[in-house]
């Protein structure tokens, strides 16, 4: 460890603090170092790829000889497994191999859970056999309504004990093992100062209850992989998050060494969250592949994606919340009803605790198990949902204190740089005139303007390696065991190794997608950014001075005494020594050199905060019929030190869209006489679209904060954290009426409407 | 009580029945049109004109063209997303018009001609379209983007400098779950020369009175706006 001095900060407002620097690490990049490529808007480099169709996903492998595999599901909410006869679908024309996933005696709890499987050598004639097997079940009765499963009679989702699933992207859960009464576990607590100090403090109290849906991922490639087995080894192409989860499980599953298994994933059709692990369908395919052998693709069909894959899970939240007259939060209570079907983890809170300075938070989650698919970790856990009730609360005390509701957040938002994000946005999205834009040349039509804050935390960690290679014609390779999701990771890493070295784009190639690389992070929690670009920053810091040595060594000098500007070294005791990258390549041996590095730990010691971000949305509803058009987003985003522009700004506009198609469009229906889904789909299920799609203005506010050698922090979930709380509370300044409930249907605005002009309510 | 469970009705189901009833009532109107005699439920022989080559293959006729292109062609690069006309993932262009392959069976397809993504580049050489594609960056995980080059590539196709609500609605039926459709729109806009200026990387540096230098902050087309902003915005800063 070496003790530097750093620059850290934001806004032209740099402080000097010391960083102990581990060995081989760069310390963090000074504010005023000026770069050839990171931060520009950089192209993808698999852009080619797949704009041409050559970009091979999982879902796109053939091998020879490969079978299809298909899964039964329980078309019972609630049964237990009589009988499983896999007989007449083993002699269906084709089949090569038959499996049971859940043995008789054994219970399904959701309608699509997995039965049993098959392999065919056609996908048809996989879906013949699949029909082939005979089950027998016991139905039982069951709960699809979670208002309903937290009756004392309602039908017991879990009779024994429960086991809270969760992934790579999830918040951290429970500890311990939480109490549960009938279908209701909980409550996870945190208790902050004093609640009821709080209310007695407060001149100004307000309280509401808040409820979102059920919300798919819907990525549009679906779960699954391809497994190929030679002699006890396995290979297998996987649509993931993270390769090495998937490695481990199969490992576990099948139980084999982690090192006789090789995941690749090169190009991957969207995760949200819910693809870690090999899943229950990975595990399958890999022992059909097994019993059959013969390579195995298996991947569900978008029914199964929607019934069996994860969720985002509903909430209730009831919310109470005082402040004083001159605008200081004094107290924040929240009790939350969260609903992941079979799983728990479904609190909400982290908003509310994270957000705005609060001497006295309450907060009780409590998980109402249904007879619906588990829910998994979907971009922002719990954040969207939290955010959309604590940001209408903090309207409805600005209005209670009238105050402006930018200036009420921004007296209680301990980030500086959240305060100034708000400003920008504010001054963007023309908020001061808001209330005067209401009107418009269309009497039923009423415009409005909404707010809400992002947080996130300072994730990323140690533990990930990456290698470069120098090569005699001066190119250089990186090998990182990350994946790319779709948010330009690939390219993320090409240029954080480029500029490092000190190269072209193009003279640096990447290995990335596998489980044989290096180990990379898993793509969860909007880490891999902050994981990834300082490993793979200190692999080529540490080969380009492989090279400078080498380099010192021909000129018998000592190493510190080789500088390197504008693509040459040069000697400080001797200015006639000077010697180009290329020429110097040229004289290495004959492998290059190669340099492996290790993330370092976080500094802890550095400029902690939180990551920050403001989002506004401007919004046109229709009173008569209750649609709503959002017209403008305006999203200001802390992104630490952005690698890339251009992906960076792509992966913003996502967050927004599913933002706001979560406010206005998504909803998982269940029929609560079957038990089943009714719109497992993408025309009934709805998700944004083309035409729903607002001028979005995204602006990045760089803050150097010193926690790793980049300065990277993720974007992916800030990014979504407030699009809906800042639609839901444009839709409430337009109609004059708060909106408590997503989506935001015609039905729900409607509602609103009549309520503010004093009707029914 | 006991059941045997039926899995979902499914895309394939659906073809599967619509197939049976047509060749038994000997009135599906494209196999009927060439005045074939009836085939299947076996593999039969089919041409298939893909990309401008003639390919010969068997498969059932139940078997849709997207699973032909993908499983049986190896054309992959055209996907499966939702299987029943919804997403607009498996957009190709059959003589000439953006159709879902998904929701056409692959028998029906014979003698027309067919065109996937991978039939777009030429020698090598991206379309202009491609290209703007990769520069506009409007492809994230680019799962949905073949089908979504396909409905633009159909668009200019039929109107060179279309309108930004022609762009949307070519693209209407191409759901992104990534949310890559402001950058779509601009790609196309590019593509069409509607939108020359090439968005450069925008740095811009915040004068600043507090000591330790300028940040930057970024921005995307609206820099000079945003600039105009930032001096009154300095009295706020905490």
């Amino acid at each position: 460890m070496s003790e530097q001095d750093v620059r850290l900060g934001f806004d032209g407002k740099f402080e000097a603090r010391k960083l102990d620097i581990a060995p081989g690490d760069p310390p963090p990049f000074d504010p005023s170092r000026k770069f050839r490529i990171l931060g520009t808007r950089v192209p993808r480099l698999d852009g080619r790829a797949k704009t041409t169709g050559e970009a091979r996903y999982s879902i796109d492998v053939r091998l020879p000889g490969m079978l299809y595999g298909r899964i039964l599901r329980s078309p019972y909410p609630a049964a237990r497994i009589a009988e499983v006869d896999l007989t007449a679908a083993e002699k269906m024309p084709g089949v090569r191999a038959a499996l049971i996933l859940r043995e008789p005696g054994s219970v399904v709890r959701f309608a699509g859970q997995e039965i049993a499987a098959i392999a065919a050598d056609s996908p048809e004639r996989a879906d013949d056999a699949v029909q082939a097997i005979r089950v027998r079940y016991e139905p039982r009765p069951f709960v699809v309504d979670p208002h309903a499963a937290r009756e004392e009679s309602a039908p017991l989702v879990f009779e024994g004990d429960t086991k809270t699933k969760t992934s790579a992207g999830d918040m951290p859960a429970a500890k311990k093992p939480l109490p549960r009464k009938g279908n209701v576990q909980g409550p996870r607590a945190s208790d902050k100062g004093n609640i009821e100090e709080g209310f007695r403090k407060a001149d100004v109290v307000v309280e509401g209850t808040y409820s979102t849906r059920v919300q798919t991922h819907s990525a549009l490639e679906t779960h699954g992989l391809v497994a190929e087995w030679e002699g006890d080894e396995l290979t297998v192409w996987a649509s993931t998050q993270g390769i090495t989860g998937v490695r481990d499980e199969l490992a576990q599953e099948l139980s084999i060494p982690a090192s006789k298994v090789r995941v690749h994933c090169q190009y991957m059709g969207g995760g949200f969250g819910a693809k870690f692990g090999a899943r229950t369908e990975g595990v399958a395919a890999a022992k059909l592949a097994r019993k059959a052998r013969a390579p195995v693709k298996l991947f569900l069909d978008r029914k199964e994606e929607q019934l069996a894959t994860g969720n985002r899970p509903s909430a209730v939240q009831w919310i109470k919340a005082g402040a004083t007259k001159d605008g200081k939060l004094t107290a924040l209570h929240l009790i939350v009803h969260g609903n992941g079907g079979t799983n728990g983890n479904t609190g909400s809170s982290a908003p509310l605790k994270n957000i705005y300075a609060c001497d006295n938070v309450k907060t009780e989650e409590y998980d109402v198990f249904t007879n619906a698919g588990p829910s998994t970790a979907f971009r922002a856990p719990g954040h969207p949902q939290g955010a959309f009730a604590l940001e209408a609360t903090m309207d409805e005390l600005a209005a209670k204190l009238h105050m402006d509701p930018v200036e009420f957040r921004r007296l209680n938002d301990p980030s500086e740089v959240r305060r100034k994000e708000f400003e920008i946005g504010a001054e963007r999205i023309g908020w001061k005139n808001r209330d005067a834009r209401r009107a418009t040349n269309d009497p039923a039509i009423r415009r409005g303007v909404g707010v809400g804050a992002a947080v996130w935390y300072n994730t990323g960690g140690p533990g990930y390696k990456a290698a470069v290679t120098v090569h005699r014609d001066g190119s250089a390779e990186l090998e990182h065991g990350v994946q790319d999701l779709g948010t330009g990771s690939r390219t993320m890493v090409a240029i954080v190794a480029a500029e490092e070295l000190g190269l072209p784009l193009d003279r640096v190639s990447v290995r990335i997608g596998d489980t044989a690389l290096p180990v990379g992070p898993e793509s969860g929690g909007s880490t891999t950014t902050p994981s990834s670009a300082p490993t793979v920053r200190a692999a080529a810091y540490q080969a380009h001075r492989k090279v400078a040595e080498h380099v010192a060594r021909g000129w018998k000098v000592d190493a510190s005494d080789v500088s390197y500007a504008e693509a040459a070294f040069t000697s400080r005791a001797d200015a006639a020594r000077r010697i180009s990258w290329d020429e110097a390549c040229k004289l290495l041996p004959e492998e290059g050199i190669s340099a492996t590095a290790e993330r370092a730990a976080n500094h802890d010691d550095a400029w902690k905060r939180f990551t920050a971000g403001a989002q506004f949305a401007e919004v046109e509803v229709d009173t008569e019929t209750g649609q709503v058009r959002v017209t403008r987003v305006v999203a200001v985003h802390d992104c630490g030190l952005v690698v890339n522009a251009l992906t960076t700004e792509s992966q913003i506009q996502g967050g927004v869209l599913q933002g706001i198609s979560f406010a206005l469009y998504e909803d998982r229906v269940l029929d609560r006489p079957t038990g089943r889904m009714v719109n497992p789909n993408l025309e009934q299920y709805k998700i944004l679209g083309a035409k729903d799609t607002p001028e979005i203005e995204a602006i990045l506010v760089p803050v150097y904060d010193g926690i790793n050698n980049t300065h990277s922090v993720g974007i992916g979930e800030p990014s979504t954290v407030p699009t809906a709380a800042a639609v839901a509370n444009a839709v409430s300044h337009a109609v004059g009426a708060r909106i408590t409930k997503l989506p935001i249907t015609p039905e729900v605005v409607l509602e609103a409407v009549d309520r503010a002009r004093g009707g029914r309510s | 009580m006991s059941e045997e469970p039926k899995p979902g009705f499914t895309r394939r189901d659906l073809v599967r029945g619509a197939l049976v009833g047509a060749v038994t009532a000997g009135a599906a109107p494209a196999l009927a049109s060439k005045g074939a005699a009836p085939i299947g439920p076996g593999p039969a022989p089919l041409t298939l004109e893909v990309n401008g080559e003639t390919v010969a293959l068997s498969v059932e006729p139940r078997v849709v063209l997207v699973e032909a292109l993908r499983e049986r062609l190896g054309f992959t690069g055209t996907k499966v997303v939702c299987g029943r006309g919804a997403c607009g993932a498996c957009t190709v262009l059959v003589d000439g018009e953006a159709m879902c392959s998904c929701l056409m069976l692959a028998h029906e397809a014979a003698g027309r001609k067919i065109t996937t993504i991978e039939g777009l580049a030429r020698d090598g050489k991206l379309s202009p379209l491609q290209e703007a594609f990769v520069a506009a960056d409007a492809l994230q995980c680019g799962f949905c983007t073949s089908g979504m080059v396909m409905s633009c590539h159909s668009l200019l196709a039929r109107q060179a400098k279309p309108s930004r609500e022609e762009i949307r609605e070519a693209v209407a039926g191409n759901l992104c779950r990534c949310g890559t459709y402001p950058h779509v729109f601009e790609a196309v806009e590019r593509a069409a020369g509607i939108r020359t200026a090439e968005r450069e990387t925008r740095s811009l540096e915040i004068a600043s009175a507090a000591p330790g230098g300028p940040s930057r902050l970024l921005s995307d087309d609206r820099v000079d706006e945003a600039l105009a902003l930032l001096p009154q915005s300095e009295e706020g800063l905490a």
